[in-house]
C-alpha cells in the first residue's frame, strides 16, 4: 500500500537522523503521542489569540481559523476603556517586583545561613520553612486577613499585598540546596583573612550562585504574576488591582457591557499571558532544573 | 554535621560555631513567625469564638463558642457538598494526571527529536495565570461554544458550565490540563532514576515494552506518584479561582461549589470569620491526614 509504505519510509529515515534509535514503531509512536500533547496544550493559547483578534466573536469551528474579514485590534481598545491595562499592568509589576525583591533580599540571606553557617535554632528555621512547603493557602486565608486588613489597616495597600508572599519558600529551598553543597574550605580562607562573613556572601557566595538565584527568581516570578485570590481579597480600590484580579472582575461582573465581550475578556488574557510567558520561555532551562532537582529529592 | 564547641569561649558553644547565622536568618525568621506562625495560632483560636467583623471601631461581643463552629460546619449541607466535590475532582484529576503525565513523560524520555519544544509546550499552560486560560475555557464550554458546536445535536442541555452533572468535572479537566506539564517534568526527572540496566536485563529475559513499562517504569517512579497524589489532594481543597470564575461563584445549585469559596462567603463576604477560620482548620486537618495515609500506603514497600 502506498500509504503504509511512505509511513515506513518516514520512520526509516528519523531513525537514519538520530542514532542509536531501533524500533522505528516506537518512536513513530512516540513522536505521534508527543504531538497530540503539544496540540492539546497548545491550541487553546492559539484559540485565545485567534478569539482577541475577531471582530465579531465566531465561537463555531470556522471561528477557529483565522478569517482576514473578521480581524481587528478592536478588542484590545475595548478593554483598555473597562480596566486600563497600563495601570493595571504596572500594578501587577509592582506586586511582583516587591516580591521578587523580598524573596532575593531576605531569602538570599536565610538560604545561605541555613546552608554554610552552624548556629543553634537553625533546624527550626529550616523545618519551618519545609512545613511552608506543605501547608495549605486556605489554612491561612481567614487570619491573614484578620491581620493585614483589620490589625494593620493594609487594605487597598501594595504592602499589603505583597507581605504573605514577600519571601517565597521554594526560593530559600533552591538557595539552600545550591550553598549546601559547596565546600566550607571555599569560603575558609576569606574568613582567615578577615572578611566579614557578608562580604563573602557578595563577592564569593552570590557569584557562584548566579544560575540558582536566575532559577529561583524566575520560579518566584509565576507566583504573584499570575496570583487572583489574595491581591481579590484585599483591594476593593480598583486603581490597585493587579491585571489578573481586574480581569477576574470584568470576567464575573462587567463583561455583558462590551460590545464583544468574549473578544474583550480574550485580549485581556492574551495580555495578562504574555509577560509569563515570555519570561518562561526564555529561561525555561531554569524551569526546568528546578523542577528535576526537586523531583530527585521526591 | 556535629557542632563541636571551639576553644573559644563558652557564648559560641552555647550558639553555635557561627553566632553571625542569627543576624543572616533573623529577617526570614521575622517573617516566619509574623505572616504564617502568628496567624496560625490566630486561625485556631478565633475557631473557638463567635469571631465576625465589625465595621471598624465598633465594639462587639465575641463570646467563646468551644467546638460549635466545628459542629456548626460539619453539620452544614453546603460544606459537605463541597467535600464531595473535591472528592469528584480527586477522582477524576488524579488518575489522568498519572497516566497521561506518566505516558508524556516515558515518551519524552525516548530522545526524539523537537524534545525540547514538546517540554516547553507542555509547560505553558502551567506558567499562565487561570484568569487567563478560564477566559479561553469560558468560551470553548460557552453555550454556542466550539465543543458544543463541534457536538451538534450530542450537546448537553443545560450547557456544560451551567450543568449540575458538568459543572465540577469540567473543572476537574481544566485544572488537570493546566498542571499536567508540571507533572510531566517530575515524572521526567523520576525516570532518570532509573537504571538502564533493569530495562536491559529485562529485555534479554524476554519481556516485552509493556511488561518492562509495568513492572520497571511504574514501581520505579512510585516517590513521584505519592508527590502527585499528595499535590491534587492540596490543589483539589484550594480550588477557588475556577468554581468563583468558570461555573459563576459555585455552580448551579452549590454543584462545583469548593471549600475555599464558601470560606470566602461565609468569612469575608458574610464576616463570620471564626465560622471560616475553623473550616480553614478542618481542611487543613483532612489534606496533611490524606497526604500521611496516601504516604503510608504508596511507599509502604
Amino acid at each position: 500500500m502506498a500509504t503504509s509504505s511512505a509511513t515506513e519510509r518516514t520512520a526509516a529515515q528519523v531513525d537514519r537522523t538520530v542514532p542509536g534509535g531501533r524500533i522505528s514503531w516506537g518512536r513513530v509512536l512516540g513522536l505521534a503521542v508527543l504531538a497530540a500533547g503539544a496540540f492539546v496544550f497548545l491550541f487553546p493559547f492559539y484559540y485565545m489569540v485567534i478569539g482577541a483578534l475577531q471582530r465579531e466573536p465566531n465561537p463555531g469551528i470556522s471561528g477557529a481559523f483565522p478569517n482576514p474579514a473578521n480581524l481587528t485590534l478592536g478588542n484590545f481598545g475595548d478593554i483598555n476603556a473597562e480596566i486600563d491595562l497600563v495601570r493595571t499592568l504596572i500594578s501587577s509589576g509592582i506586586f511582583t517586583g516587591g516580591v521578587l525583591l523580598g524573596t532575593f533580599a531576605i531569602g538570599l540571606l536565610a538560604g545561605y545561613a541555613l546552608a554554610q553557617l552552624e548556629f543553634r535554632g537553625r533546624s527550626v528555621v529550616f523545618n519551618a520553612m519545609l512545613l511552608i512547603l506543605v501547608l495549605p493557602f486556605q489554612l491561612f486565608m481567614i487570619p491573614l486577613y484578620v491581620v493585614i486588613v483589620r490589625t494593620y489597616g493594609l487594605a487597598d495597600n501594595y504592602l499589603g499585598m505583597i507581605l504573605p508572599f514577600a519571601v517565597n519558600a521554594t526560593a530559600v529551598f533552591i538557595f539552600r540546596q545550591f550553598f549546601i553543597q559547596l565546600p566550607r574550605e571555599l569560603f575558609e580562607s576569606a574568613r582567615i583573612d578577615g572578611a566579614s562573613e557578608f562580604k563573602i556572601l557578595r563577592s564569593i557566595a552570590v557569584p557562584l550562585a548566579r544560575p540558582s538565584i536566575i532559577t529561583a527568581l524566575v520560579v518566584t516570578f509565576i507566583g504573584p504574576w499570575n496570583e487572583f485570590l489574595w491581591p481579590f481579597l484585599i483591594t476593593k480600590q480598583q486603581d490597585l488591582q493587579p491585571l489578573a484580579v481586574a480581569l477576574a472582575n470584568f470576567i464575573s461582573t462587567v463583561a455583558a457591557r462590551a460590545p464583544n465581550p468574549a473578544g474583550a475578556i480574550l485580549a485581556g488574557a492574551v495580555v495578562l499571558a504574555i509577560p509569563a510567558v515570555i519570561v518562561f520561555v526564555v529561561f525555561q532551562r531554569q524551569f526546568v532544573e528546578s523542577n528535576l532537582g526537586s523531583g530527585v529529592k521526591g | 554535621m556535629a557542632v563541636s564547641a571551639p576553644p573559644g569561649g563558652r557564648m559560641r558553644g552555647l550558639l553555635g560555631r557561627d553566632p553571625i547565622g542569627y543576624a543572616f536568618v533573623a529577617p526570614y525568621a521575622i517573617f516566619l513567625v509574623a505572616l504564617f506562625g502568628y496567624p496560625l495560632a490566630l486561625s485556631v483560636y478565633i475557631s473557638f469564638f463567635d469571631y465576625f467583623f465589625a465595621a471598624p471601631g465598633a465594639q462587639v461581643a465575641r463570646p467563646f463558642v468551644g467546638l460549635s463552629n466545628y459542629a456548626e460546619i460539619l453539620g452544614d449541607p453546603v460544606f459537605q457538598r463541597a467535600i464531595l466535590n473535591v472528592a469528584q475532582f480527586i477522582l477524576i484529576n488524579v488518575p489522568l494526571t498519572v497516566v497521561l503525565s506518566l505516558v508524556l513523560a516515558a515518551a519524552l524520555n525516548a530522545k526524539l527529536p523537537f524534545r525540547v519544544f514538546f517540554r516547553t509546550s507542555y509547560y505553558i499552560p502551567y506558567v499562565t495565570a487561570s484568569v487567563a486560560v478560564i477566559g479561553v475555557w469560558l468560551w470553548f464550554f460557552s453555550r454556542g461554544g466550539l465543543l458544543n458546536d463541534v457536538l451538534g445535536p450530542l450537546a448537553p442541555d443545560p450547557s456544560w458550565l451551567v450543568s449540575e452533572v458538568w459543572a465540577m468535572p469540567i473543572i476537574a479537566l481544566v485544572v488537570t490540563w493546566k498542571q499536567l506539564g508540571f507533572y510531566v517534568l517530575l515524572y521526567l526527572a523520576a525516570l532518570q532514576n532509573i537504571p538502564r540496566e533493569l530495562y536491559e536485563a529485562a529485555e534479554v529475559d524476554g519481556a516485552g515494552p509493556v511488561r518492562r513499562f509495568m513492572a520497571i517504569t511504574v514501581p520505579g517512579v512510585r516517590p513521584a506518584t505519592t508527590l502527585v497524589v499528595i499535590l491534587a489532594t492540596i490543589i483539589g481543597a484550594n480550588l477557588f479561582t475556577e468554581p468563583y470564575l468558570l461555573t459563576g461563584g459555585g455552580g448551579p445549585n452549590g454543584a462545583s461549589m469548593s471549600p475555599v469559596l464558601l470560606m470566602y462567603r461565609e468569612g469575608i463576604e458574610q464576616g463570620h470569620a471564626g465560622y471560616a477560620a475553623a473550616m480553614g482548620v478542618i481542611l487543613a486537618f483532612a489534606v496533611m491526614t490524606i497526604s500521611a495515609v496516601n504516604r503510608f500506603i504508596l511507599e509502604r514497600d
